[in-house]
């Protein structure tokens, strides 16, 4: 397929691993912020391909794994409401909450539906005129255009009963959340390639400056990734740090106004609850005033129990990059894709679950 | 996560894109730029950018470059 294929070509792959292995004498940090990223890099054995010089770590990007216990145990109980449909992606419904999950919630009964798009969420409001509709909204600036596009969808439409438990989060935010917490010490960063399709390259520019750290923006295949190494390498070895897009076919430095505009139009910044990380200033999106209607906040009071982790579970270190799945004593053991015990399990995009389906002990530790 | 898909006919705020012999409608709401032919970003229902062919070569041209360099060595 087109601007696929192409980039992951074998012979491509090998010139770009030959030149990182020619470039690199330092032993340096990386950390790959999106799950996207963390299961290509696991899958084609990016690893493998770059010098043992070069340390991949996952971050926070895999929008099911940072959404904190607490918001999903709101999401669980707002499934428990009388006449209310709960539309969620398809990740989110087998994430354990502190007590239960939404696929527990809809086996007792509560209608919890998996949606493709926003869309779909509006059209079951649209057809369910009794219901309540309430979409669960995660992910990060990639997918806040679209939850905001479905709230204007509904105000245009006058659909009454479309609601939206705004859960949305901001990547540079908390890029600089765990560089600030030191926890991690970071020599690059690949940063995300769709986030980036959205915000463009300037969010990211307070990174090189003020803390020294090379970013670099990626695309997804194992030639696109392989690339955004190869230039981090490179500013590293030359101790230059800047922000630098290694994905243009996707990626312009202003990304997408219009989506911004939109975004921008129905959201406003506001703290978010990260899992792992804890509450993160400016690292959320609220629905904004004019638009409270569609609030799940507003609408609807749930009393929730206070929220706990699944014991033992690392989740909330590997979502932080100070520990890799490996280093969890659950992995694999008692925490497997049919059983998963943390949401890093459950979600594709989840670090436990990338390390689960590619990874062997001996080539996660590049032995 | 998105994928490059084709736009094959354009309806106002939609499209109808293909890739790989999958068709699907997609809200061109964000890409109001993009026309019959070109490749967007789609992400849940909605192109979120439109591929630039250009670029796309450009990286190609580059990355055979460096492929063919370490060929030599």
């Amino acid at each position: 397929m087109k601007f696929i294929d192409e980039y992951q070509d074998t012979k491509l792959a090998r010139g770009l691993a030959h030149r990182i292995a020619q470039r690199s004498t330092k032993t340096i940090r990386l950390m790959e912020f999106c799950g996207g990223h963390t299961h290509a890099i696991l899958r084609y054995g990016i690893r493998q391909l770059v010098p043992k010089t070069v340390e991949m770590r996952s971050g926070p990007g895999c929008p099911v794994c940072v959404t904190a216990s607490a918001d999903l145990d709101k999401a669980i109980a707002l499934a428990h409401l009388p006449d209310v449909i709960v539309t969620t992606f398809g990740d989110m419904i087998r994430v354990p909450g502190s007590y239960s999950s939404l696929q527990q919630a809809k086996a007792e009964g509560a209608d919890v539906r998996v949606v493709y798009s926003t869309i779909d969420a509006v059209e079951i409001a649209k057809v369910n005129p009794g219901n309540s509709v309430i979409f669960i909204g995660i992910g990060f600036e990639t997918t806040a255009p679209t939850i905001a596009a479905s709230i204007l969808k509904a105000q245009q439409d006058k659909i009454g009963n479309f609601y939206v438990l705004s859960l949305n989060k901001l990547t540079p935010p908390v890029m600089k959340a765990l560089l600030d917490s030191g926890e991690v010490k970071l020599d690059g960063i690949v940063c995300p390639g769709h986030v980036s399709v959205i915000i463009g390259s300037h969010p990211y520019e307070f990174i090189p400056r003020d803390y020294g750290v090379a970013c670099v923006i990626s695309g997804f295949e194992p030639v696109d990734i392989l690339l955004c190494i190869d230039k981090l390498v490179e500013q590293i070895e030359k101790g230059e740090p800047k922000v630098e897009i290694a994905y243009p076919r996707g990626v312009k430095p202003e990304g997408n106004k219009k989506a911004r505009q939109l975004t921008e139009d129905v959201f406003e910044i506001g703290e978010a609850n990260w899992r792992g990380i804890g509450v993160v200033s400016k690292s959320g999106l609220k629905i904004r005033g004019k638009y409270e209607q569609f609030d799940a906040d507003k609408a609807f009071s749930v009393s929730l129990k206070p929220s706990k982790e699944p014991k033992g579970c690392r989740c909330g270190d590997v979502i932080r990059g100070a520990a890799t799945p490996l280093e969890c004593q659950l992995f694999r053991k008692v925490c497997t894709p049919e059983s998963p015990v943390g949401p890093c399990m459950v979600s594709s995009e989840g670090a436990c679950a990338a390390y689960y389906q590619y990874g062997t002990t001996e080539n996660l530790l590049g032995l | 996560m998105a994928v490059p898909v084709r736009i094959v006919s354009v309806d106002g705020n939609e499209a109808e894109t293909e890739i790989g012999g999958v068709r699907r409608r997609v809200s061109i709401a964000f890409t109001p730029e993009a026309k019959v032919g070109d490749y967007v970003l789609l992400h849940t229902g909605y192109a979120i950018g439109v591929v630039d062919e250009a670029e796309a070569e450009e990286t190609l041209k580059l990355l055979e470059e460096i492929a063919s360099l370490s060929e030599v060595h």
